[in-house]
């Protein structure tokens, strides 16, 4: 028998069984770090795999920045954004976006758990169905992308001459969670529509991985169109382009720092939507 | 040959049946090809002397990679074939009265060549309207035209045949992960679907131009926007013809050597 399905077994047990009345009184975090400890434990079973994985992402966007750095062997700004700037733009997204899918990859794969009916589970279960959704997938494998999210962020430092403040830091820090918040937004619409359609839909890939892919520039290389739309429609330039403008000193305007903490108002019509789907759910699978 | 004709047909006709995930593929393409459009629009505005490619030969690039996304992207393998490798029923295939290497790469064609049919004439369509310059032009000849099918087909030809290499290698390394994972990477960037050959600097795009992977997407596409032509054009169709019989020597060979000590999976 595989490790994964006796931890499969232990987890429903700690959720429903014997333990259900005291599993009400563990925090939320205290559930959290044994579904983490017990993926962890899994994971371990399968180590190869493990480091298959993490190296599959980390070459996947080790080729989208080679195209950035081929590009800017033969182009040396774009948009007045030089390479190292770019670079520290494109590190941003990435590790936004590694942050969202480790923490909210339940989501992305939450096709496979309404199709196989997995999700009645999630209901009869005393918790709130979004934590056991997020505990019940914690993507360790996307430590590959994040490493190399960390390298060019590292390369991007050094290189691009920002005179770092207390402030920009701050605004790195605050990039980091409206945008891990803003991804982990776009995942939960993701989920809400599988609620209808089964099945995962391909066009929000544009959203999700077109997103990871094409912030690698800054928003307004796109032009404004694509600017306006990001920034009023999905928010991604409130958590790159705007605040990046602040830390490279191409804008004045200070409060732009703190338009990341802003972006997270999208996560309320996606909360909507999953609340829609979750009261229209019929089980489905067997 | 009748037996691989109908095994091309049976697998032509079932890819056409996914008309719905034909159309999400379609927008998304459609999304993703506009987006590249602008990219590469901001670096011509940056500078434009430093341009390898006419943009109107950029642009029609950009959506003919688009619009036949499934003939020539790597990593649409068959899982069906790795599956049958892992779990042994590749036995039953053995068994038949045919060539294995022949059918799965009839197969595998077929497949492309499906999805590629069902998708590729809107993203087309819709791409020739565009406001310029992002339109998508026709062929710059007649003679342009007709040597972008040949060398489409062949182009086909190699991918296919290469990724007949990855499944082969499967039957000595029984898991496909590590080798799929670095094929298709390597394919990506080197065969020039991240950003085109010509982007690469020279001294780096002279070498890439020697190599298996310049004979897939690259030859089609640039002839097409007339970027090879003449001579070069002649020389690139020469490239391919020579890379799809020797990728299909290759794995024919080494399906030969796989077939007499093969291990069968599973029970």
């Amino acid at each position: 028998m595989s490790g994964k399905e006796r931890m499969g077994v232990d987890r429903s047990a700690d959720g429903t069984g014997k333990n259900g009345a005291a599993a009400c009184h563990v925090s939320a975090l205290q559930l959290y770090r044994k579904y983490l400890q017990i993926q962890v434990q899994s994971m371990m079973q399968y180590k190869t795999s493990f480091l298959l994985t993490a190296i599959g992402q980390f070459l996947v966007s080790f080729n989208v920045f080679l195209g950035v750095f081929f590009m800017f062997r033969r182009f040396h700004v774009v948009e007045g954004f030089t390479y190292s700037e770019v670079l520290l733009c494109f590190s941003i997204t990435l590790m936004e976006f590694s942050l969202a899918e480790a923490v909210a990859r339940g989501f992305d794969t939450f096709s496979g758990t309404v199709r196989k009916g997995e999700f009645d589970r999630i209901l009869v279960r005393p918790k709130n169905e979004i934590f056991q959704v997020l505990a019940s997938r914690i993507e360790l494998t996307r430590i590959g992308r994040m490493l190399q999210a960390i390298v060019m962020f590292v390369y991007g430092i050094a290189e691009s001459q920002v005179e770092w403040t207390f402030l920009k830091v701050l605004a790195v820090i605050f990039m980091l969670i409206g945008g891990t918040l803003v991804f982990a937004g776009i995942f939960l619409i993701y989920a809400a529509i599988c609620f209808f359609t089964l099945e995962g839909l391909e066009f929000m890939n544009v959203l999700t991985d077109g997103a990871r892919e094409y912030g690698k520039y800054p928003v307004n290389v796109y032009g404004k169109r694509v600017l306006q739309f990001c920034t009023f429609v999905v928010p991604y330039a409130l958590i790159q382009y705007y605040p990046l403008c602040y830390i490279l000193g191409r804008d004045s305007r200070w409060w732009y720092l703190f338009l990341p903490l802003l972006a997270p108002v999208f996560l309320i019509p996606c909360y909507g939507l999953w609340r829609f789907g979750v009261r229209h759910y019929a089980s489905a699978g067997s | 040959m009748k037996k691989y004709l109908s095994f091309f047909r049976l697998r032509f006709s079932m890819g056409l049946q996914y008309r719905a995930a034909a159309l999400a593929g379609i927008v998304t393409q459609f999304v993703w090809g506009g987006m590249e459009c602008l990219v590469f629009a901001a670096f011509y505005r940056a500078d434009p002397s430093a341009f390898p490619m006419r943009f109107s030969a950029v642009a029609s690039y950009i959506w003919l990679q688009q619009a036949f996304l499934a003939l020539f992207m790597a990593w649409m393998m068959e899982n069906e074939i790795f599956d049958c490798i892992r779990n042994g029923d590749v036995a039953y295939e053995l068994c038949r009265p045919i060539d294995i290497y022949s059918m799965w790469f009839c197969r595998s064609m077929a497949n492309r060549l499906s999805k590629a049919v069902l998708r590729c004439m809107p993203i087309l369509l819709v791409a020739g309207f565009l406001p310029e310059p992002y339109r998508m032009r026709l062929p710059v000849s007649v003679l342009a035209g007709v040597e972008f099918a040949v060398s489409m087909a062949l182009g086909l030809l190699v991918v296919t045949a290469f990724c007949m290499l990855v499944y082969i290698t499967t039957f000595f390394t029984i898991s496909p992960d590590g080798v799929r994972m670095t094929a298709v990477s390597a394919v990506e960037i080197l065969a020039g679907s991240i950003i085109p050959l010509p982007f690469f600097p020279d001294s780096i795009r002279r070498i890439l131009e020697l190599l298996p992977f310049a004979a897939m997407q690259n030859v089609p596409f640039r002839i097409y926007s007339g970027d090879l032509s003449g001579r070069a054009a002649v020389n690139g169709v020469l490239s391919q013809l020579f890379w799809a019989a020797a990728l299909i020597l290759a794995g024919k060979l080494l399906m030969r050597k796989a077939a007499k000590k093969i291990v069968i999976q599973g029970g």
